[in-house]
Parts: structure tokens; sequence; C-alpha cells
């Protein structure tokens, strides 16, 4: 293969690269006023261009670069959604940074260079591209956790963020170090080759280490610590970002790593998944119930959801990536609409507001957002005429299909015990004493993306499910 | 690597990997092997001086002394150029570099020590528990049958370090080098966008208006009369 077609096969990596710089040149030497929301929306743009090019030899390109990038039906799939939600988490963003000013154009820059690394996350054959996309991810991450440097909690979030995610990074090396060490090779063909004949116990120790790794990007537990302060302290923007986008991209890293390299190993890696699972969501469950504040809140539904999700890859077989894939696919449509009525959360002076108790009455001082708000809930608890129930339902299939019984039986159950702290918030927006009324939702980007978003959640979007179990399910036969 | 090398010390010089060109025959075997225990020795003795000397100054002196040794190893084994760059970019930059900030920053560092006893049981813990996995990784790794062969850097012995180095660096991990380099930008990035602050009150210079400026904005010719002064 030439250079060329290489290059082509990496056209989303090189117009988020080009791109980024570029920007970075405007956003340094232009003094046009409103320069963050002009540089937003040429990076949508670019993340659509991006998009539009895996239709070409991005999207199924096969291995570059010695095999140390792959384009198949599986990344173009990841990265669908993780250019989507960035998009997104760009759209959202102007108005909530405006209003204190600090809607610089660095924010969607390092968006786009956190999605050129979830980019080089999902589609990496080797461990050292696994690595450098983790890391051009991470880096980006912690710079927009504490974007608002002069809020206390932002910079607090960052720094949680930054210290406790270097040392996941360790952890994470350490395992890769030792894998090397073990098998001579760092691809995940060879990996995968030199574990066919048995594990030795220094594979075993390198596995466990970067499965660690990889749960604390994915925020599963035990490595869950971080988020609720990261979430809650970070701006909500970025918060809806870091719910979405990386953890598709590490849940997709850690599915490569573990159906392509670690394939041979799969007793050894199934037990730590269902353990990881059960506790994600039984934690996710139980410690969200207590919680005032909603930020906090959705980062515990989002440690629940990532269990959820981690059924389907212990099943271990095709079907359960596919059903994985496509949870996360429901998953993200859904807590992004979440964090866009959060965003509406307004006194009336436009400051945010993130206490529960405040969507009291909502239900009367704006319908709309309300009935917006409900379908999410519901959908995120897996109520069945929700698309949130499918995401749910696909994933206990596949691991009834794989034998899992008690982990699909207990699955249900914590779930029951999940639905009760959703619930609880319909039950403020509708029953409760009226509180203080928000200031009107009136961004049309904002509202529509909202329309679209519980749209796509609502019954409407049974519609969607064949194209979405086609697409699912050919990204998973990529990878066996 | 342990073990293996443990039993047989003097293969250590006579690795595949050693291609010294300056040093050969049974004779320069010993000078060879000398060489090694000197740099060696020197190598560890700097480095746990490193780790105990009281004053930071002497704990980076030692710093450049340990980093100058290696580069010695370096040389032995036939890697010339990463030689070169321990020396250039190490010594020269990086521990010149850390000897500065060492001697700016007003470090207390009695204060640094207070909680040394009070945090030593956890640390003793960390550091058993630590030596237990080295002990256990280095006890599992004779059973793994992996010989230097399947490990990378499986390279055609005539050709220069250079070559190879650049071989693997430009060619076979292209990409991933390209993705460090941006790894790079986004830490720098990261750190304007967090201490980049505009000052007000400051008078930067404007070099575009510099050169634009013409003889005839700066100056004007007036013909005051006497006894009276220039209206400015």
């Amino acid at each position: 293969m030439t250079m060329l077609e290489s290059l082509l096969v990496v056209l989303p990596e090189l117009i988020l690269t080009l791109g980024a710089t570029d920007l970075l040149l405007v956003a340094a030497f232009s003094n046009k006023p409103d320069l963050g929301r002009r540089v937003s929306i040429y990076a949508v743009l670019m993340l659509i261009a991006c998009g539009l090019a895996l239709l070409g030899p991005a999207g199924n390109g096969g291995a570059v670069f010695g095999g140390l990038y792959y384009a198949d039906a599986f990344s173009t799939f990841s990265k669908v959604l993780i250019y989507a939600s960035a998009a997104i988490a760009i759209l959202m963003a102007p108005r909530f940074f405006d209003r204190r000013g600090e809607m610089r154009p660095e924010y969607p820059i390092l968006i786009l260079l956190s999605a050129l690394g979830m980019g080089f996350m999902v589609s990496s054959g080797d461990l050292m591209m696994l690595y450098i996309g983790l890391e051009m991810q991470s880096l980006a991450a912690y710079v927009l956790a504490s974007f608002m440097r002069q809020d206390t909690r932002s910079a607090e979030a960052g720094l949680k963020y930054f210290v406790l995610g270097a040392l996941a990074s360790g952890i994470l090396l350490y395992g890769v170090s030792l894998i090397y060490g073990f098998t001579g090779t760092t691809s995940y063909q060879g990996i995968g080759a030199a574990m066919a004949s048995g594990l030795s116990m220094g594979e075993l120790f390198g596995l466990v280490f970067v499965l660690a790794g990889l749960a604390f990007k994915i925020s599963a537990v035990p490595f869950h610590m971080w988020t609720p302060d990261v979430y809650e302290g970070a701006p909500t923007p970025v918060t809806a970002f870091f719910a979405t986008a990386p953890k598709i991209a590490a849940v997709a890293l850690a599915i490569r790593v573990m159906f392509d390299a670690l394939a041979p190993a799969t007793d050894a890696w199934q037990q730590i998944v269902i353990f990881v699972a059960l506790a994600s969501i039984a934690l996710g469950a139980v410690a969200a119930i207590g919680q005032s504040n909603v930020k906090r809140l959705l980062a515990y539904s989002s440690i629940n959801n990532i269990g959820f999700a981690l059924i389907g890859i212990a099943a271990g077989t095709q079907a359960g990536v596919a059903a994985t894939l496509s949870y996360m696919a429901i998953y993200v449509v859904m807590t992004l609409g979440s964090f866009l009525c959060v965003l509406q959360m307004r006194d009336a002076q436009g400051r945010p507001v993130e206490d529960i108790a405040s969507l009291a009455g909502l239900s009367k001082s704006q319908p709309a957002l309300a009935a917006a708000f409900a379908i999410f809930m519901f959908s995120l608890a897996g109520i069945p005429p929700l698309l949130g129930f499918w995401g749910k339902f696909l994933v206990f299939d596949a691991a009834v299909a794989a034998g899992l019984f008690p982990l699909a039986v207990i699955g249900i159950a914590l779930s029951v015990i999940g639905a009760y702290y959703y619930l609880r918030i319909i039950k403020t927006i509708y029953f409760d004493d009226a509180a203080a009324p928000y200031a009107p939702a009136n961004s049309v980007v904002e509202n529509g993306l909202i329309a679209v978003t519980a749209a796509t959640v609502s019954p409407l979007g049974y519609l969607l499910v064949p194209f979405l179990a086609l697409t699912a399910g050919n990204a998973a036969q990529a990878l066996f | 690597m342990g073990a293996r090398n443990r039993r047989e010390p003097c293969r250590r010089c006579a690795l595949p990997l050693s291609r010294s060109r300056f040093l050969q025959g049974s004779q320069d075997n010993v000078i060879q092997a000398f060489a090694f225990y000197l740099f060696a020795t020197i190598v560890i003795a700097s480095g746990a001086l490193t780790i105990v000397s009281r004053n930071p100054v002497h704990s980076v002196l030692w710093l450049i002394l340990a980093f100058f040794n290696a580069a010695g190893l370096m040389l032995l084994i036939g890697a010339e150029f990463i030689a070169m760059l321990l020396v250039i970019v190490y010594v020269g930059a990086v521990a010149v570099l850390f000897l500065f900030v060492v001697m700016m920053l007003d470090i207390d560092f009695a204060e640094l020590r207070a909680g040394f006893t009070r945090y030593l049981p956890f640390g003793l813990l960390i550091a058993v528990v630590l030596l237990c996995e080295m002990i256990f990784a280095v006890g599992v790794w004779n059973f793994a049958d992996i010989g230097p062969d399947t490990r990378m850097g499986t390279i055609d012995p005539d050709m220069p370090n250079i070559e190879a180095i650049g071989r693997a660096l430009y060619d076979r991990y292209l990409l991933v080098f390209e993705g460090a380099g941006i790894v790079l930008l986004v830490a720098m990035v990261g750190a304007i966008v967090l201490t980049h602050r505009e000052r007000g009150g400051v008078r930067p210079q404007n070099i575009s208006k510099q050169i634009k400026r013409r003889p005839e904005d700066a100056t004007r010719n007036t013909q005051p009369e006497v006894g009276k002064g220039v209206e400015l």
C-alpha cells in the first residue's frame, strides 16, 4: 500500500489534526469579536467532514501503517458516535460559557484534539497506538474539566481528574509493559498469537493491569471514585462530553483489546468483566439514591449504564459485542438529551442551577421541557416503550444466550432498584410544590437538539432499531 | 533480563547487540569487561547518592554523573547514537534545567521531610508489595519461554545505529511518532489555556504598527517665533 493510500485511510485524523492546528492559529492571531462562536462553527463543520470521510476508504480501508491502525466497520461505528457527541458538546457550549465571558476558542479546539485521540483509540491495532490515543484524549479532557479556571469547583475537578487519570495511565502502562515483556510484541495480533499457546503468569498480570487502567477510563467500579466529583465540578457542556464521547471510545477500545489481543484469554477476563459490570450496576443504582445534585446523579447514572454495557462484553460473543455497541449508541442519545435539559436549568438571573429540588413545578412553568426530561429519565430507567429499554433488552438477551443466567438475573433486579431515582426526578417535576421558575429556555439550537434527541429516545426511535441492529452487527462482525 | 545476566555476567558485553567496532579480540574483551564494571559501579553509586544526599544541588550533580556513565554503558553495547543523546539531551539540557529549577525554587526540605515518619509504615507496606511483585515477575520470567530473538529489535547487525532508530521511528512507527507530537501540542495548548491571562495596562510591542509608521506621521516642522514656545 502506498503512502497516499495509507493517508486516505487516516483521513478523519488528518482533517482533525490540520483543522485543530489551523483553528489554533486563527484563535491566536484573529481579533474578531465573538471568536469562540466562530471557531465553534468551524470545528463542528470539521467533525461533519470527518464523518463524511468515513464513507470513503477511511471507513473500510483495513489495516494500515503496519497494523498500527485499523479502519473497519467497528471503528467507523464508534467514530460516528464519537464525532456526533463531540459536535453536540461544542454546540451546547456557547450560551453556557458566554454568561461568564469564558467562551474561548480553545474549547472547541480541545474537543477536536480529544476527538482525534479517541479516533486513534478505536482504530488502534497496537498497544503503543492505544496509549498515544488514550493520553491525547485524557490530556485534552483534564484541561476541559478545569476550563472555567476562576471557578474553584472546576479547578478542583481538573486537578482531581488529572492526578487520578495519571495514576490510571501508570497502571495501564505497567500492564502494557508486562504484556510486551512476556509476549515480545505490542501488536494486538502478535499478542493474540503469543497467548494462543497458553497464558503465562506474567501475561495474566499484564492483562489485569490493562483492564484496571481501562476500567478507570470508563469509570467502572472499583475505579469510579473520580466520576461524581469531576462530573459535578466540570462545566456542564464538558460534563456532557465526558459522559458520552470518551466513554464510547474507551468501551470500544476495551472491546478491541479484549477480542483482538486477549481473545485467547477470554476465560481470564470474563470473570473480571462480570464482577466489574455487576459492581458498577449495583453501586450506580444504590449510591445515586441519596444525591441532591443533578450532575452527580447523572454521574452515578453513567456508572450504572457502563455496567449494563459491560454485560454485553462479558457475554464474550459476537452478539454480545453488537449489543454493547447498540447500548452505547442509545446511551449516548439519552445522556446528551439529559444534559441538554440540565443546561436549561437556570434561575431568573441566568445562573446555572443543579439542585434536583429546584425542578419542582417544571411541568407547570415549562411543560415541553418537563416532558423531555421525563422521556429521558424513563428511558434511562429502561421503561419499555422507550428506546432505553431496547438497549437493556439486547445486552441481557446476549448474556442469556451465552449462558450467563445469574448475571442477567442480578442485573435485571438491580436495574429495578436503579429505576427508583430516575422516577424520583419525574415525581419532583410533576407532583412537587412549585419552586422558583427557571429562566425561559430560548436557545434555538439547544431546543432543537432536545427535540431531536427526545424524538429518538421516544417510541418513534424504534424505527431506527433495524438500522442500528444492522450497523452494530456489522461492526461486531469486523472483530470476529 | 535479570536472572540470565546475573548467571553469566561476562556475557554482558558479548550479547548479540554488542557490535563495538573499535574493541576486538580476546584481550579487548577484558578491557570491555573492565569498562563495563567501572561504568556500572559508578552509575549505581551515583544513583544511590542522588537519593541520599541532603543537598538537592548535590543530588542533581550526582544525577548528571549517573547519566554520563549510563552513556558510557550505551557506548559499550554499540548504541553510539543513544549514548550521544544521553550526553546532549540529559546531561546538557535536562539535568542543567533541573539544577536551575532546584536552585531557583525555594523549597523547604525540612518541611517536606516532616511527614516522613508518619507515612513510613504506609511507604514500607507499598515497598514490600512492590518488592514481592518484582520477585514474582523475575521468578516467572524464566518459565516464560522467550528468547531475545522473539522480541523486537531483530535488525540487520550491520545497519548503523541511527539508521535503525530512524527506520523504527519514521517508517514502522510513523503514526505513533506523529501522535506523540500531537500529545505534546495538546499539553502545550492546555498549559496556555489554564495559565494565560489577558493583562490590562501593559504596552506590548506592536511590530507592524512600528514598521508602518512613516517620518511624516511622527515629526512635524514648526517655526516658533522668538520668545514663544512650541505648542505640543
